[in-house]
């Protein structure tokens, strides 16, 4: 990776063009004058040829790290390899408008119902839908549609949602934006639920509760099946947050464990890429009594994000029923192999068998070395970060997530520099602190940025 | 083991990480799991496929759909996709990365994002723009929510009954559940002088679900009166020629960058955008890219502003977005480099050009009437049958297109980009005019 400075803007000179269109030289718009509704002011775009765009982006790239370069320990990100044939069916269906008749998309209609079907299947729930365009989308889904439940039984007064200390940002955000009050319910000291602390805030105002199982702390909630009996005994639901879903594929179905209602992260559990921030895909999975609900909430425009569905369809295919039963439980064991392969010099606050990510409270022997310092130094490495201060548990968590798509090589070398760090932290503690040294750029100034925000391009 | 081209692992390897970790087996790794809970049979699923028989399930199902020549919009738009587009977004280092919380090994992603906001300001002639939306729909939710979040104990948000039917859709689906009173009215402007609404914002469409481009004039200055903020659905591709939401004076644009390059594929992913003036960054819902300088005082871009998100604030952020839609900006972005001014406003032309041919065409068959007579309108635009609906519908879908896309007030909409020929438009017309005789 190099710095490159340039943006595309910079590039720009007039007359230049990159653009390739049929030639119509009569087509013309009416003058701008001619009516108010013409756009007045100039527009600026930049004007580059086709080449200058080419290696542009190209050099943009190289100041980018992916799954392809390296390898990617961010707990609850379960940043997987990203098959290549996934890229390639996609192109298969670029030309379909998503308001064609069905009469003339019987393969994709058919694409939909087989990952209905295998979705259904995997998580023990009934029925998929599709719309949702993310995680946090589909979490807002699933919680219209434990709101719909309610409503339509004339329960309206059930407006609380349960979510624990330990959840995801995006699960007491989605509860606010569909009109629920959050209560949390703190974790035990072990880390997991407390149910005792549960039992008191069930009444006839809770709507359900939001888990994700394994909780962002790696641990399964083995009391799940009384968590679900109290929680279903006081006439609410339980959602099953599917982010740290990718321990339990080929596992443990959460329609099993009591589940009403889930998402699923494609782009996470079903080897979608993450294109830097999306698109994902989460689809909304029920058990029955949601089911005719399943079509209410409108979430977005068209079918969802197709292009990402039909990349996690090719993973499934790929996958099949033989090595999906291997897929979770080989991510288990590379977490905790690199646990218990660190645990002498990183503070591991719980020290149970985790599943596919676990939490270290920092180093041992930290010194004035940050987790932000042990993270920005990894980079150094040539290794993404792990996923840092969250949960907000522990006030130096370094969250571990290797995914299974990891070599035991890759896994040892990454436990090796982890070691090295250790040994840095108490020999050498300035080179944490300024790290990365390696980097196309050093740690920016993140204050100045929020404080006097330039957020686009001016000419100088 | 060893035999799934995805799993890096030998029995060996295995052996060696069980040991390590001092558990006998991969399902002792479970053994905190109620028994109950863990799944003893096969998963009904089908054997694993080799990545040639993948190709040959995906080319089946593809062989089953019927590839018809689009002559439809309402949302999604068949212009072309620059082959340089795929190319650089399916470069790995943009494709695999991760969301660009580790400025500095993804500063490609926040370079780009930085250009795009620039851009999305550029199109809408506003001051600032985030790192998108999930689609169009969904931003015009997210827009509703601002213009609550902004004006403070203000609930009502007025939208035009003439925005795009799924726009519309998705709007009710949000203020639904977050409580927020939804008034869709054909006049809005009416609507919104009445003066009895606790107004919190009003939105209404650049070019309406009729293909016209709408006037806004006067009507910022009578929603600011009223204590509200005025948000504009706008066409990106469009707004290269149509009038900006800034110069009608409106004070939040969003809309579906799809126009911008991205295929049809079926609806998505598409990408939102959304921009604001200045005075509301602070309540702009996402991700936002911001300048500044690393330690040795080069140029540097980082996430920022994000005290407003998910991640900090919790149940108190202004939204719940967190994933969206990175890479389909990278499409738009692309886009518009290759296009820039000059091939945005030559696009615009053609569409203008081909759109209204098919229009006289189609008028003087005789089987419609105009129902907006002396509108402007750019690609889109929507005819009164004077023939049976759905033969002239099946008429086309035989031929091999699909057009006349029947609308909830009885009328048919039509839509022509620059991908259309001159040759297709005459033959599309001849079927209709087969169906005269």
């Amino acid at each position: 990776m190099r710095y490159y400075d340039k943006l595309i803007f910079e590039l720009s000179r007039p007359g230049r063009s990159g653009y390739s269109l049929p030639d119509m030289p009569k087509a013309s718009l009416p003058e701008p004058g001619s009516s108010i509704v013409w756009r007045q002011t100039p527009l600026e775009l930049p004007e580059v040829s086709e080449p200058d765009v080419v290696r542009h982006y190209t050099n943009l790239s190289q100041m980018n790290f992916g799954v392809d370069t390296g390898f990617y320990p961010l707990g609850s990100c379960t940043m997987k390899y990203n098959p290549k044939i996934n890229e390639e069916v996609v192109a298969l269906f670029n030309g379909y408008h998503p308001l064609q008749p069905e009469e003339t998309t019987v393969g994709i209609q058919s694409i939909y119902d087989f990952m209905d079907k295998a979705l259904a299947e995997i998580t023990g729930m009934r029925h998929f839908t599709f719309l949702p365009c993310a995680g946090a989308h589909g979490e807002l889904t699933g919680l219209m549609l434990i709101r719909e439940y309610h409503m339509s039984r004339g329960d309206a007064a059930r407006t609380k949602i349960i979510v624990p200390d330990s959840a995801h940002g995006t699960n007491p955000a989605s509860a606010a934006v569909c009109g629920l009050d959050v209560v949390v319910v703190k974790s035990r000291p072990d880390g997991l639920v407390d149910v005792d602390a549960l039992k008191p805030l069930l009444g006839p105002d809770i709507a359900g509760i939001m888990l994700t199982n394994p909780n962002t702390l790696g641990l399964f909630e083995k009391d799940i099946k009384q968590i679900a009996g109290l929680v279903h005994g006081c006439g609410g639901l339980l959602y099953y947050d599917g982010a740290n879903m990718n321990p339990l594929l080929g596992v443990v179905r959460p329609g099993d464990m009591g589940f009403d209602v889930m998402h699923l992260n494609l782009h996470k559990t079903f080897s979608t890429p993450h294109g830097g921030g999306g698109p994902g895909s989460g689809p909304v999975g029920v058990g029955e009594r949601l089911v005719p609900f399943l079509g209410k909430p409108r979430v977005s425009g068209f079918h969802g994000n197709f292009g990402v569905i039909l990349r996690a369809c090719a993973y499934i295919l790929a996958l099949g029923k033989e090595n999906v039963k291997l897929a979770g439980r080989l991510s288990t064991l590379a977490a905790n192999y690199i646990k218990e392969s660190l645990k002498d010099c990183y503070k591991l606050p719980i020290p149970s068998v985790c599943k596919h990510e676990f939490v270290f409270d920092g180093l041992k022997d930290a010194g004035d070395v940050t987790t932000l310092d042990v993270a920005k130094r990894l980079l150094d490495y040539g290794f993404h970060a792990p996923t840092i201060y969250f949960p907000l548990l522990f006030h130096q968590a370094l969250m571990i997530e290797p995914t299974e798509t990891e070599s035991l090589q890759t896994l040892d070398s990454f436990i090796e520099v982890m070691r090295k760090i250790a040994a840095e932290a108490s020999e050498n503690p300035g080179l944490l602190h300024g790290a990365p040294h390696n980097a196309p750029i050093s740690r920016p100034d993140e204050t100045a940025a929020a404080r006097q925000p330039i957020l686009k391009y001016s000419k100088v | 083991m060893g035999t799934f081209a995805y799993f890096p692992h030998t029995e060996e390897d295995i052996r060696v990480m069980l040991e390590r970790i001092g558990v006998p087996n991969l399902d002792a790794l479970y053994s905190d799991v109620p028994d109950e809970f863990i799944r003893k049979e096969d998963y009904d699923l089908p054997s694993s496929m080799s990545e040639d028989q993948v190709r040959a399930w995906f080319e089946s199902m593809a062989a089953r759909n019927t590839r018809l020549k689009v002559f439809a919009g309402a949302g999604a738009y068949d212009h072309y996709t620059p082959s340089v587009i795929p190319y650089i977004t399916s470069r790995s280092e943009f494709l695999t990365a991760y969301t660009p919380y580790q400025c500095e090994i993804s500063q490609g992603t926040l370079r780009y994002i930085f250009e795009w906001q620039t851009m999305i300001c550029a199109l809408t002639g506003l001051d600032v723009s985030n790192a998108s939306m999930y689609d169009g729909p969904t931003a015009a939710a997210e827009a509703m929510r601002m213009c609550v979040a902004s004006t403070r104990k203000r609930n009502t948000v007025v939208a035009s009954s003439r925005l795009l039917p799924n726009v519309l859709e998705v709007l009710r689906t949000y203020s639904r559940y977050s409580g927020i009173n939804l008034v869709e009215t054909s006049d809005v402007a009416e609507a919104v002088a009445e003066g009895t609404l606790d107004l919190a914002g009003v939105i209404v469409p650049s070019i309406n679900r009729y293909g016209i481009i709408e006037s806004h004039l006067g009507l910022a200055q009578l929603v600011h009166e009223m204590g509200g903020l005025l948000v504009e659905y706008c066409d990106p591709s469009a707004l290269a020629v149509v009038k900006t939401p800034a110069e009608w004076g409106g004070d939040i644009a969003v809309g579906d960058g799809q126009s911008l390059g991205i295929p049809l594929c079926y609806g998505g992913p598409y990408v939102g955008f959304m921009a604001c003036r200045s005075e509301l960054m602070r309540k702009l819902p996402g991700r936002i890219v911001g300048q500044t300088q690393d330690a040795q005082g080069r140029r540097a871009f980082v996430l920022t502003l994000q005290a407003r998100e998910q991640h900090i604030r919790r149940e108190k952020a202004t939204s719940n977005i967190c994933s969206n839609e990175s890479l389909m900006a990278l499409w738009c972005t692309v886009y518009l480099s290759l296009m820039g001014p000059e091939g945005m406003r030559k696009l615009n032309s053609i569409c203008y050009e081909n759109s209204h041919y098919l229009k006289r065409e189609l008028l003087a068959t005789g089987l419609f009437s105009d129902p907006f007579e002396g509108r402007e309108f750019l690609k889109e635009f929507v005819l009164q049958p004077l023939c049976d609906v759905q033969k002239l519908q099946q008429a086309l879908l035989d031929a091999g297109f699909f057009g006349a896309l029947a609308t909830e007030e009885g009328y048919v909409s039509f839509c022509v980009t620059e991908r259309r020929t001159r040759e297709e438009i005459d033959a599309l017309v001849k079927v209709v005019k087969e169906l005269a005789l």
